[in-house]
């Protein structure tokens, strides 16, 4: 009951917003705002499955191994930061810096030396996702409670051993931040590297679409996108409840 | 009273009061200010020492150079004769904070299990010391929590068998009840007295309580001045059977404790010297 009480909670507004633009666009003649009717039987049309296997598909690959990179490099790159502090002082204005640029903005040069096709799209991806879970790993790594470290020190502990079971544990809950921060980051870049790039891809599908006034096809696309983004965080977010269990309980 | 388990190999106190740990004239210096000044103790092998002074006496210090966490400034201290440079693999340590020297991401049998990592053993090994050690501490049915849903007395406790389960001739115990409340107190000083005699480890325990140090106590190091230098050296000649009521209620004990508190007390407190 008290599930079903949740779930209801969290779909009225959805189902409310869905019904108006239903109710709200039946009659639609406008060559750019269809009938919602009209964008759903065309949705079912193009996306199953065809469209799952040739464009949907393809997009979620990138994002997963985008960000899988990310997490990789991140995650590596904040530990050993994290632990060689002066390394870290001169290379934290660099770092500040190239996390405040846009990821986007290394399209132009990226395309330059990885072309259009699937290297680039991952680099982009990738490079845009390492920046907020580098950061949040080098503070996570920081504030390790010195006592642990004595006790480590004192039970004789390897470098690796600390690593695996007091540093990444104690950087897990900001790791995780940051990771969700740049799984949204991903969904941006990876839309906008298709859009530019080779075709293949849910965003390369949008633009297209749109290219050839075939505006039904651009809004179930678009609506795709919203879906696989929510999809991702709901994923991320069970991973999270998982692995995180000790950290949302203590703090409940 | 538990038994020991048939697995578990303390070793023996074979040499009994032959010297363990060796202490020569151990200074420790931050920068200008002098915390310890030329102390010496050889620690017997088997016995309970407690150290006490005055807080602010440097105690943590003095324990920390002991272990080996910290170098001293002059001195040094050596284990069966081997220099101490870091915490030596005969060696355990319980902290006085457990709310903070606990992992709070891994389950109470994860968090005794960790130090035997260190060791080559296997993993089935591994899980029966640990569930041993946490059996000898009376907390075999919390292995699967996690240290924070316990309470303050039974953290320490985890800690102990953390300890334990390590397989340590000598404990190091720096203050480690002093943030339960009384009757928990008084449960694990007994606990850890048991533990030293069923076990045949060696223990010693810095602590500002005269009361606690007398009644653990084999020998109880006094420490005082300023710099921090030893005041004196008692024994207490208590014996084995310890009681919380029958022990601190002998003429005996009251004349140990009047002595160390006097000793203290005669000390300038720190900062006024």
């Amino acid at each position: 009951m008290n599930t079903l009480k949740k779930i209801a909670w969290e779909l009225w507004l959805p189902i409310v917003l869905i019904t108006l633009w239903l109710v709200l666009s039946a009659g639609s003649t406008s060559f750019y705002f269809p009938p919602l009717s009209k964008i759903m039987e065309q949705f079912v049309h193009i996306w199953f499955f065809d469209g799952i296997v040739s464009d949907l598909l393809p997009s979620l690959q990138r994002i997963l191994l985008g960000f899988l990179l990310a997490v990789v490099v991140g995650v590596g790159g904040g530990v050993l930061l994290g632990l060689l502090r002066r390394t870290e002082e001169a290379l934290r204005p660099l770092l500040e810096l190239l996390r405040s640029t846009p990821g986007v903005a290394l399209l132009p040069i990226a395309t330059l030396f990885l072309g259009v096709g699937q290297e680039m799209k991952l680099f982009m991806i990738a490079l845009a996702c390492t920046w907020p879970i580098l950061l949040n790993t080098i503070d996570g790594v920081r504030s390790v409670e010195p006592v642990l470290l004595q006790v480590a020190k004192s039970y004789r502990l390897t470098l690796l051993q600390r690593i695996r079971f007091i540093y990444i544990p104690n950087a897990a809950p900001q790791i995780f931040a940051g990771g969700r921060l740049s799984l949204a980051i991903a969904a941006v870049v990876m839309v906008v590297t298709e859009m530019i790039g080779s075709p293949g891809g849910v965003g390369y599908f949008v633009l297209n679409a749109q290219r050839n006034f075939d505006l039904l096809s651009m809004w179930t696309g678009i609506i795709m996108l919203g879906l696989l983004g929510y999809l991702l965080n709901f994923a991320f977010r069970l991973a999270e409840n998982r692995i995180l269990r000790w950290h949302h309980i203590k703090n409940a | 009273m538990n038994q020991p388990t048939a697995t578990r190999k303390f070793p023996e106190p074979r040499t009994a009061g032959e010297t363990l740990l060796s202490v020569r004239s151990l200074g420790k210096s931050y920068g200008a200010h002098q915390v310890l000044g030329d102390i010496s103790v050889d620690v017997r092998t088997g016995e309970f020492l407690c150290i006490v002074g005055p807080s602010g006496a440097g105690k943590t210090t003095l324990l920390q150079c002991l272990s080996g966490l910290i170098p001293p400034s002059s001195g040094s201290v050596s284990l069966r004769g081997v220099e101490v440079n870091e915490p030596p693999a005969e060696m355990a340590i319980v902290f006085q904070d457990y709310s903070r020297s606990l992992m709070p991401w891994l389950s109470v049998l994860d968090n005794v299990s960790l130090p035997l990592r260190s060791t080559k053993m296997p993993k089935a090994d591994i899980k029966k010391k640990a569930t041993a050690a946490l059996e000898e501490v009376g907390l075999a049915g919390h292995l699967d929590k996690y240290p924070w849903q316990l309470s303050g007395g039974m953290q320490q406790r985890v800690a102990i068998a953390r300890a334990l389960a390590f397989e340590p001739e000598i404990v190091l115990m720096d203050e480690p009840f002093a943030s339960v409340d009384a009757q928990t107190r008084s449960d694990l000083e007994d606990l850890t007295l048991r533990l030293k005699q069923h076990l045949g480890i060696t223990i010693v325990l810095v602590t500002h309580d005269i009361d606690e140090a007398v009644y653990l106590s084999d020998r109880v190091l006094v420490l005082g001045g300023k710099p921090t230098e030893v005041v004196d050296l008692i024994e207490t000649h208590l014996g084995d059977d310890r009681d919380q009521i029958s022990t601190k209620s002998t003429a005996q004990f009251a004349e140990l404790r009047a002595k160390v508190y006097q000793e203290i007390r005669t000390q300038p407190a720190p900062g006024q010297a």
